[in-house]
């Protein structure tokens, strides 16, 4: 039963770090593009390892904006991968310098996967999975892009631009089946984004939308309060490491 | 040489931020109130994703055909219990074709 799920989260994991991973090609035609050489692109797509803020950064690069605030809004968007790190710390279960290797691969796609699974095996299971298949596949398929991938064509052709979304979305599809308290932090989110999006510079909408999650924070403790402040019977003994 | 700078720059700041939540001390996730917002930020955060990369292009909203009739070829398979690697089939295939047909 454990071993099933744990191939299971492996095969996810697998799964959105090939097809996700694939997208490599599009940042590394786009930042040659921009302006990057291959050498550029490629150790970008190493060190910060992190699309959404790959792309704002060669976006700055493509523009001739200056590379200081450009550097600064690439870091911001990497926030959310802070938050990320919140909820999985205590499921990874990583201590001292591990914690070290292990940040690098704290991003959206690892998170996704991890917290897809149920049960803390198959939850680390799956964020490996992910992490070594996506970390392998996003520097390849960079170097493939920044070599000249615009002789593939347009990566859309391919429905590319679609694989990312579908995969987001099937991952939480569970949880949003489940409970109706995410089901209207993931309307609440999705809203913000949107809305924001025309406003704000590209990705701090999605950062955003973290208000989202505080906004169910309160919902929740708001009732369990309101009778006198029981102190020493917390209603939420939130799921302890249910993935 | 300064985009140089920028790349590693960009690359520290990124990797400072990932490893910042996972140092956070552990007595702070004990309180149940960080502990219900970690739970629900990756639901947040994941869907407003979604929701962007569906109807945004950069800061222009567009209703992308194909795009979003893979996205409802992807909840098409959800629903009837497809595996995971079969929803982004559906949604790839769907999206491609449509762009294919010239649509």
């Amino acid at each position: 039963m454990d071993s099933t799920m744990t191939r299971s989260a492996v095969r996810d994991g697998l799964g959105v770090g090939l097809a996700v991973g694939l997208s490599g090609v599009a940042f590394g035609a786009a930042a040659v593009a921009a302006g990057l050489d291959m050498a550029q692109a490629c150790a970008l797509s190493l060190v910060a390892f992190s699309g959404a803020s790959q792309f704002a950064l060669i976006g700055v690069v493509a523009g001739g904006g200056n590379l200081i605030a450009g550097a600064v809004g690439a870091v911001l968007l990497g926030g959310r991968n802070a938050l990320y790190g919140l909820r999985l710390a205590e499921t990874l279960g990583v201590r001292g310098w591990r914690r070290l290797a292990t940040a690098h691969v704290v991003i959206d796609e690892t998170t996704a996967v991890a917290t897809a699974q149920s049960g803390p095996r198959a939850a680390r299971a799956g964020f490996w999975a992910t992490a070594i298949s996506i970390f392998t596949v996003w520097n390849l398929t960079t170097l493939v892009g920044a070599l000249g991938a615009s002789r593939l064509g347009d990566p859309d052709t391919y429905g590319l631009d679609v694989v990312g979304p579908a995969a987001f979305f099937a991952l939480l599809w569970p949880r949003l089946r489940q409970g109706a308290p995410e089901r209207r932090v993931a309307v609440l989110a999705a809203i913000v984004a949107v809305g924001a999006t025309p406003l704000l510079p590209p990705g701090i909408p999605v950062m955003l939308a973290a208000v989202a999650a505080l906004a169910g924070t309160v919902g929740r403790r708001t009732r369990p309060r309101d009778p006198g402040e029981p102190p020493a019977e917390p209603a939420l003994t939130a799921p302890q490491d249910h993935a | 040489m300064t985009t140089w700078i920028a790349v590693i720059a960009t690359g520290l700041g990124c990797y400072a931020l990932k490893l910042a939540g996972l140092v956070v001390p552990q007595r702070v996730l004990d309180d149940p109130r960080v502990r219900r917002f970690s739970e629900l930020v990756p639901v947040a955060l994941l869907t407003a994703l979604v929701a962007v990369q569906a109807l945004a292009n950069g800061r222009a909203l567009e209703l992308n055909g194909p795009r979003l009739a893979g996205l409802a070829a992807a909840v098409l398979a959800l629903l009837f219990r497809a595996p995971f690697l079969v929803v982004l089939l559906a949604a790839a295939f769907v999206t491609a074709g449509l762009r294919l047909l010239g649509l």
